[in-house]
């Protein structure tokens, strides 16, 4: 698709969400005149609050335009990102819920399949030690590696995502400046997203009863700062940036680099851009 | 403390979110209970829209079933939300691009056609009863009339518009209402073993299957009970009936089956992998061998030998009752086996289903038993028995 193309779908996904807002705001209109049911009063409130954008002093969300970019050829597997995450966005500790993971793919002399582990693997798992920590256990030590590279996962903030369109009561949504967020005081737990990210992005946050997942940590970018795993990655294999901003990082990484993205046949239409990534990554 | 979660084991590679099955077992008794809801209803159906006399006896009992098992239909689901205390948002501000936006409206929606229908086919019983009892029972129906007593000829003429308008309401009502589940699951591209077109029809006629089989087994043991003869014209239809469908059912699933494998897109090995592995026992052994092809081929036989009496009455039963331990499978097979299979399509996950917790097997069967309390109670209230316990001639 060209890129007007695809700016002209960006604008009738805007008018959708638009009109869906002013239904609301009609709906809660006609409710609060009425005054027809005090338990749909009382519900209200709430469903304002998905339909307003986040109130960010100074803020204007439709002057950005984020977007993320992965260069696997720098990534060193030090999880850095991955700790970093789980502190600055209070993710349970685990190793079975993550906003972003690093994968590790090892292909073996003589070995056409490639080994993929990443932290939730027991191996790692132990290397690792403690609850809070991740390492990428060196399990192959002793063997003779022929290729070896990570790739930084983490929620690909789709310009067609499937878990907004499942959302029974849009509490995932998509922002005018590209990223897609959860109200966690709107979702109602069925994980039906969950199951409908290809990306495997999403988990089900046990501690808060909701879902979460990966937000690029909406409250620092929207401040100036960059993500908290864009900011400890030691070699820059992590960019984040405005492409409304020719001059900010990423929109020199998309200009200088040919990218490519995480299974595009699914029609999702990510946004994180990877570089120097293999055949068998999806 | 309670465990918050628990961590699936794995094969090959998974996604590290994946480790945490996102939908348990009760998601699995959700669609068994609409399927029943949907099989009963159609039962009805045959008697009062497409005027088969033989289906008499079971047409108001196939009701009060339907409703009954309705009434249960929200419940795994409220109990698996995180959220349980904001149930109603989809219905209060739905996101209309979900396809389970419209759960609440469907459900809503048919609920209130199934009650309506039953009160109209039970108005008689019910005035009957508001005349003659006293006390709170006398209250309960006197209430339930809604103040029309008239059972005079021409009303009993408007009701009878009235249930057959509802019945053939009902029709795509609860086909509706159960093909969209097979939707829900049908229409997720994350997940090859679900993402299929022939996932509705596949979950209607198997929710046909259930409710038919589902009904010779309540008839022939509400029969038992009230101690008269199984009405052996009625048995023969409904057992003609489940032979038809399930011949629809089987065949819908393997051309599924086999388009799945024949395209043999990406993961497929894994997909393979698993049918050769983890689904020999639910799924070839149990699903299609115990519970379709016994099934099947005994019915078959007893058609094709004319089989009458005792015989016949036994071998529909005991062929129903695989019948209904098969669908259930179906369902699990489905919506735990897709969940199974990394969405990576290079791993293989195991799902251990708790015993004592919110989601876990004691839920699932206390949810799996609770329609049968309601009818039980139900059919007291409201004798269905349009033989009214008499031998039909
Ligand atoms: S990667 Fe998954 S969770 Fe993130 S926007 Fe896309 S579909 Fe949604
Ligand atoms: S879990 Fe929450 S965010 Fe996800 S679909 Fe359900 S309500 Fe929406």
């Amino acid at each position: 698709m060209t890129q007007e193309g695809i700016a002209v779908e960006d604008k009738a996904t805007e008018l959708e969400e638009a009109g869906r807002r002013d239904f609301m705001r009609l709906f809660g209109g006609v409710l609060g005149g009425g005054g027809i049911a005090l338990v749909a009063a009382a519900l209200l409130p709430e469903a304002a609050a998905v339909a307003d954008k986040p109130d960010i002093p100074g803020y204007d969300w439709n002057k950005h335009h984020w977007s993320f970019g992965v260069d696997a050829t720098k990534c060193i597997g030090c999880l850095r990102c991955v700790e970093a995450c789980k502190v600055e966005n209070n993710v349970p500790k685990d190793p079975h819920h993550f906003r972003t993971w690093v994968e590790r793919y090892v292909t073996l002399e003589g070995e056409e399949k490639t080994h993929i582990d990443s932290q939730h693997d027991p191996v790692n798992i132990e290397a690792a030690g403690a609850d809070g920590k991740y390492r990428f256990a060196n399990r192959y030590k002793d063997a003779k590696v022929d290729k070896a590279f990570f790739v930084p996962k983490l929620c690909n903030h789709c310009t067609h995502p499937a878990c907004v369109q499942v959302c029974p009561v849009g509490a995932t949504y998509k922002t005018e400046d590209g990223a897609v967020l959860i109200d966690h005081t709107m979702c109602i737990g069925c994980q039906y997203c969950v199951q409908a990210c290809p990306y495997g992005a999403r988990f089900f946050n046990e501690e808060i009863q909701a879902t979460d997942k990966c937000t690029w940590c909406y409250h620092r970018i929207t401040k100036g700062l960059n993500p908290a795993c864009v900011e400890v990655c030691p070699v820059s294999a992590r960019v984040f940036g405005d492409r409304n901003d020719k001059q900010s990082p990423i929109s020199i990484f998309l200009r200088n680099n040919r990218v490519t993205v995480l299974r595009p046949e699914s029609g999702n239409a990510p946004n994180v851009f990877y570089v120097g990534i293999d055949k068998e990554v999806s | 403390m309670e465990t918050l979660f628990h961590a699936a084991p794995f094969t090959g590679y998974v996604y590290p979110n994946e480790t945490v099955i996102p939908w348990t077992v009760l998601i699995a008794i959700y669609p068994y209970l609409t399927g029943l809801v949907a099989g009963a209803f159609t039962m009805s159906s045959l008697y009062q829209v497409f005027g088969m006399e033989r289906f008499k006896p079971v047409a108001h009992f196939a009701m009060l079933t339907s409703l009954c098992c309705m009434l249960i239909v929200p419940l795994p689901l409220l109990l698996h939300l995180g959220q349980p205390t904001r149930a109603l948002n989809p219905v209060i501000t739905p996101h209309i691009t979900s396809a389970f936006a419209i759960f609440g409206y469907a459900a809503g929606f048919y609920v209130i056609l199934l009650l309506l229908e039953n009160w109209f086919v039970f108005r008689p019983h019910i005035v009957a009863q508001a005349k003659q009892r006293k006390g709170p029972l006398g209250w309960f129906y006197r209430i339930l009339t809604l103040g029309s007593y008239d059972l005079s000829e021409k009303a009993m003429h408007y009701d009878r518009k009235w249930i057959f308008a509802l019945a053939i309401v009902g029709i795509p009502g609860a086909h509706g209402l159960h093909g969209y589940v097979g939707f829900v699951f049908g229409s997720l591209k994350s997940r090859e073993w679900w993402s299929s077109d022939l996932m509705p029809p596949i979950f209607l006629f198997s929710a046909i299957i259930s409710g038919v089989a589902l009904l010779i087994v309540l008839y022939a043991a509400s029969c038992r009970l009230r101690k008269i003869p199984v009405d052996q014209d009625c048995m023969k239809g409904m057992t003609y009936t489940l032979w038809g469908f399930m011949m629809f059912a089987l065949l819908l699933e393997a051309v599924e089956f086999a388009s799945l494998v024949y395209r043999g897109r990406e993961g497929i090995e894994v997909i393979l992998e698993y049918v050769a592995g983890p689904l020999i026992v639910p799924f070839w052994i149990i699903q299609i061998g115990i519970c379709s092809v016994i099934p099947v081929s005994w019915l078959t036989f007893m058609i094709w030998k004319g089989v009458k009496g005792n015989a016949l009455i036994s071998g529909t039963v005991l062929s129903a009752l695989l019948v209904l331990v098969g669908v259930l499978m179906m369902r699990w097979n489905v919506v735990i086996g897709g969940q199974e299979i990394a969405k990576t399509g290079k791993g293989l996950l195991t799902y251990h289903m708790p015993f004592f917790e919110r989601e876990s097997a004691v839920t699932a069967a206390i949810l799996l038993i609770a329609p049968f309390v309601l009818l039980s109670v139900a059919v007291k209230l409201f004798p269905p028995w349009e033989d009214s316990g008499v031998q039909r001639d």
